[in-house]
């Protein structure tokens, strides 16, 4: 990934986060892994001011609790998370939930491939693709705070 | 067979325009691609074929008329658009540039290498990444034919 910071993960089910941690280190990508297991963990991850914002998202559709479009929508209408890119990876082929998450401005959608290898695979160009793709500084005051300090300071 | 979208160019620069064109067609992109030189013709492309939306749109920021910003500002307001991919390509480095087009929801900021090569290292990582996402289609070579 483009920075150093941690990539959060949104995932259920053990065996597929241990899947994702793998390829990570299968591919000694070195940002820091933190796993939530649904919409509700993650967002009290987000909004705790202790813990470094994480450079990319990648969740998971089908959860407890809170699921991920339930999250997208929360967290795509707050000011303070919404840049943060968010990347689905699920084995939903359902046309409605790439349409549904897409409205939702998340920056990719990607099927699982059940095969380990290929899923390496998905998960280098994944990465390849946050290392190329500059990234906001998330930690940033939001647009229009910004440019009223801009403006402020020019003033 | 299903029909493959377009992906849409938004670039007022006929040299760059041509420099993207020229990318997709060495990494043998199936796509069909369509070249709007602003974002007031793009905006005009989009409404008038919204049965028909681009898989995705490489969008340009400075731009006359509509600039880039501005058309993301009315795409995401679009019910129908909103949900079309905006990848931007840009010479820009302003951090401002790339909080404003994150704020409305792009799904990645690339900045445009002036070196062919590297541009189009650039150009075969967004492709792949797209292609993962279902959206983009290359031909396959021969080497992939053969295995």
């Amino acid at each position: 990934m483009r920075d150093s910071k941690p990539i959060l993960l949104l995932e259920d089910d053990t065996v597929d986060a241990m899947t994702v941690k793998r390829a990570l280190k299968d591919l000694k990508i070195t940002n820091p892994l933190v796993r939530t297991a649904n919409g509700e963990e993650a967002l009290a991850y987000l909004n705790d001011e202790n813990n470094a914002r994480p450079c990319v998202i990648l969740l998971d559709l089908n959860m407890p609790k809170m699921n991920g479009i339930e999250f997208l929508r929360v967290a795509k209408a707050d000011e303070k998370l919404k840049r943060i890119p968010a990347i689905v990876l699920t084995t939903s082929k359902d046309d409605q939930d790439r349409v549904q998450t897409f409205q939702l401005n998340v920056a990719g959608f990607i099927v699982k491939p059940v095969d380990y290898m290929k899923f390496v695979d998905a998960m280098k160009i994944v990465n390849l693709y946050w290392t190329l793709s500059e990234l906001p500084n998330s930690d940033q005051e939001t647009s229009n705070a910004k440019l009223e300090t801009d403006n402020a300071c020019r003033g | 067979m299903k029909k493959i979208k377009p992906i849409l160019i938004v670039e007022d620069d006929v040299v760059d325009a041509t420099t993207v064109k020229q990318s997709l067609e060495d990494l043998r992109v199936k796509n069909p691609v369509v070249h709007m030189t602003d974002g007031e013709e793009a905006l005009d492309y989009l409404e008038s074929n919204k049965d028909q939306t681009p898989a995705m749109i490489l969008l340009d920021l400075n731009m006359p008329k509509i600039g880039g910003v501005e058309l993301l500002q009315i795409i995401k307001a679009d019910i129908v658009l909103q949900r079309i991919p905006v990848v931007v390509l840009t010479v820009s480095k302003y951090e401002q540039d790339k909080i404003d087009t994150f704020d409305l929801g792009v799904a990645g900021y690339v900045i445009k290498a002036v070196d062919y090569d590297e541009f189009l290292r650039a150009m075969d990582i967004i492709i792949q990444y797209w292609g993962y996402n279902g959206l983009v289609e290359k031909e396959r070579s021969r080497e992939d034919a053969r295995l």
